[in-house]
């Protein structure tokens, strides 16, 4: 008998009691989603920030390095998609849009089709997400009634930037993962 | 070796140790903060036991439901009965790929199966790349808490231990700069690596994706990275649909570290072009506890460690006393169904005040299994020490001749006998406790004095 054979079989032998699936409530927040959301953003330790002064960021010379799938960001991309994610290694910032945010937590939706490499908001010294201050939803409830059916081989809930605490419970940001999270509604 | 011996050895450092209690205490606190900040946060908790329940009833069909849609999704799918044919699988994996360097994210099953001396004994380099596990692993010690895997350490042995692997500044222990040394460390690891290890926190039946949860991103930075993504995922991590992942995702990363939510969660559903995505299910032993009707839904856990961080015990003797992967209330649940004689003196290192049930997310009643497993115990090893003094009492108690008696000579015997004699080895409870004042007369003899 093959393992997974096995298993099956010792999971069936027991004929437990089949109990049914609950059904979730439609729960929300009263409060105003993008106040809300500008709220969990801060406290994840990410950072709203305007079209204006991201530019101005840009254009200081901050961010040698950078790469954006956002057209209204076009312009500054010098750095052309390469075929392996691995020479994004040197990318100091990634501007890539959200789908939708949520209000109780920050966390914003992108799927394959907004990353290009899914390495991308990870390998990036800083991230920019831009989203539709329009596309926001109350909890994570409506996110995924959001997100459905569709089946995007990769996605992800970024809510700030890479964190630890692993030092004495001492919160440092930049671990492994992007050092900045910047969210610019439009 | 018991808990109460272990739990000595680290109560040894007065001064950490308080700082150890404390720091866990104030995470308590903000999983309280946080969780007061959800209305329905009472519901989300029912819901998710339920959902668990039903998990449980129907795993079966929810492991083939999965397995069926990952297989769809271009994942391939192995199965596990135990940590010997686990370990065994991920080698063939490295084998195949002819890889003898991992990054590893996370993952408690891969301790729980000792993956990592494994692979080492045949050759191959294992990264740990959660920053609290890698400072573990060059002390070549194992996590002493599930979510904190370093809480036992204090910034100046991570100095030290930097300075010493990563060749930091001595004495620098600013956390900030000790974090970016890692940082750089493992970014070479992370671009070198063709195979990446992760854990799973929630596999969703219905749709065959997996989901992984980090602060860090070093989940994420090892899967995108590597051509190769084996992800190790105990049988119970099953959810039947993707609608309930929030509700898990609403109640984990709050009860945890008191946070809204991870930074990063990420759904894994189908490899990136021209890579790979392997899923191990593992059972270990998931299905004997699944057996046991009394013990059965200790397998809803989704490792937040809120049972740890609010334990009165586990705060005051550290994870390691322990001496199993998970430690504190959910561990001493959970260790004795795998090995009841190792692990019989876990379900005693508790109060039973039940605080472990009451911040559980997914309901767990640990406290009245910790006591069921006392029972278990004692009927699989006979008496105790603590049930020979138990007879005692017992003869005492029976006869009011005894009990009168006994009374005053424990009496004159605490007051007139050196400390020495009373604190003796035999006397546990007189451990890092004063006794109480020892009165002059008993109860029974004031109210004949003072009633009449």
């Amino acid at each position: 008998m093959s393992s997974r054979e096995h298993i099956l079989e010792k999971i069936r032998v027991l004929k437990l009691d089949q109990k049914p699936i609950p059904t979730i409530p439609d729960f929300g927040i009263n409060e105003d989603l993008q106040e809300r959301f500008r709220a969990s953003i801060s406290s994840n330790k990410g950072e709203m920030i305007t079209a204006e002064a991201l530019i101005f960021k840009i254009e200081s010379g901050l961010f040698p390095n950078v790469f954006s799938t956002v057209s209204d960001f076009a312009d500054f991309t010098n750095q052309p998609l390469p075929e392996d994610s691995h020479a994004f290694a040197n990318l100091d910032l990634a501007i890539l849009r959200g789908q939708f945010g949520v209000a109780e937590n920050g966390a914003i939706w992108l799927e394959d089709a907004d990353l290009k490499f899914r390495a991308i908001p990870f390998i990036t010294e800083h991230l920019v997400v831009v989203l539709d201050k329009n596309e926001l939803v109350p909890t994570m409830h409506q996110a995924y009634d959001r997100i459905g059916n569709a089946a995007s081989g990769f996605g992800l809930f970024i809510a700030g930037p890479s964190k630890t605490a692993d030092i004495e419970q001492s919160l440092v940001i930049g671990a492994q993962g992007a050092k900045s999270l910047m969210v610019v509604l439009i | 070796m018991s808990h109460p011996h272990e739990a000595a050895e680290f109560l040894k450092d007065p001064a950490k140790s308080k700082w150890h209690d404390e720091t866990l205490w104030f995470i308590r606190d903000k999983r309280d903060k946080m969780s007061h900040t959800v209305p329905e946060w009472e519901e989300l908790r029912e819901l998710a036991s339920t959902i668990k329940d039903n998990v449980l009833g129907n795993l079966a069909d929810y492991l083939e439901e999965f397995e069926q849609n990952a297989i769809k999704n271009g994942v391939q799918i192995h199965w596990a009965k135990d940590a010997e044919e686990h370990n065994e699988i991920v080698l063939s994996i490295l084998r195949k790929k002819d890889c003898t360097a991992i990054v590893k994210s996370k993952s408690i099953l891969t301790e729980e199966c000792h993956l990592n001396p494994f692979l080492e004994k045949h050759g191959v380099e294992v990264v740990d790349t959660d920053l609290g596990e890698r400072i573990v692993q060059f002390l070549n010690q194992p996590p002493s808490h599930i979510v904190l895997p370093a809480i036992h350490l204090k910034k100046r042995e991570i100095s030290e231990l930097f300075h010493e692997k990563l060749n930091t500044e001595k004495g620098n222990e600013d956390p900030y700069y000790l974090t970016q040394a890692a940082r750089h460390h493992l970014r070479e690891k992370f671009l070198a690596a063709k195979v990446a290890i992760t854990g799973v926190n929630f596999g969703v039946a219905e749709t065959g994706e997996f989901v992984v949860c980090t602060n860090e991103g070093n989940a994420d930075m090892g899967a995108h990275l590597a051509d190769t993504h084996i992800a190790s995922m105990g049988i119970e991590k099953i959810i039947p649909e993707r609608k309930h992942l929030a509700v898990f995702l609403r109640l984990l990363a709050r009860s945890a570290t008191g946070q809204n939510i991870t930074n990063y969660n990420s759904h894994f559903r189908s490899p990136e072009k021209g890579k790979e995505i392997h899923i191990i299910l593992v059972d270990n032993g998931r299905t004997a506890q699944l057996g046991r009707e009394n013990f059965r839904n200790s397998l809803k856990c989704i490792r937040c460690g809120a049972c740890m961080n609010t334990c009165p015990i586990y705060r005051r003797s550290g994870g390691f006393s322990y001496k199993s992967t998970v430690p504190g209330p959910i561990g001493s649940i959970l260790s004795p169904g795998l090995d009841l004689k190792k692990h019989s003196s876990l379900p005693f290192a508790s109060t039973l005040c039940g605080s472990c049930t009451d911040v559980c997310p997914v309901k767990i009643n640990i406290h009245e299994q910790l006591y069921l497993w006392r029972q278990e115990v004692t009927k699989a090893q006979g008496t105790s020490l603590k049930g020979l003094s138990m007879k005692m009492g017992n003869g005492i108690f029976k006869s009011p001749l005894s009990y009168n008696y006994s009374g005053k000579i424990m009496r004159l015997a605490l007051k007139n006998l050196p400390t020495s004699m009373i604190y003796n080895p035999l006397n546990v409870w007189g451990k890092q406790r004063d006794l109480p004042p020892v009165p002059k007369e008993s109860f029974k003899e004031w109210y004949q004095k003072n009633r009449k």
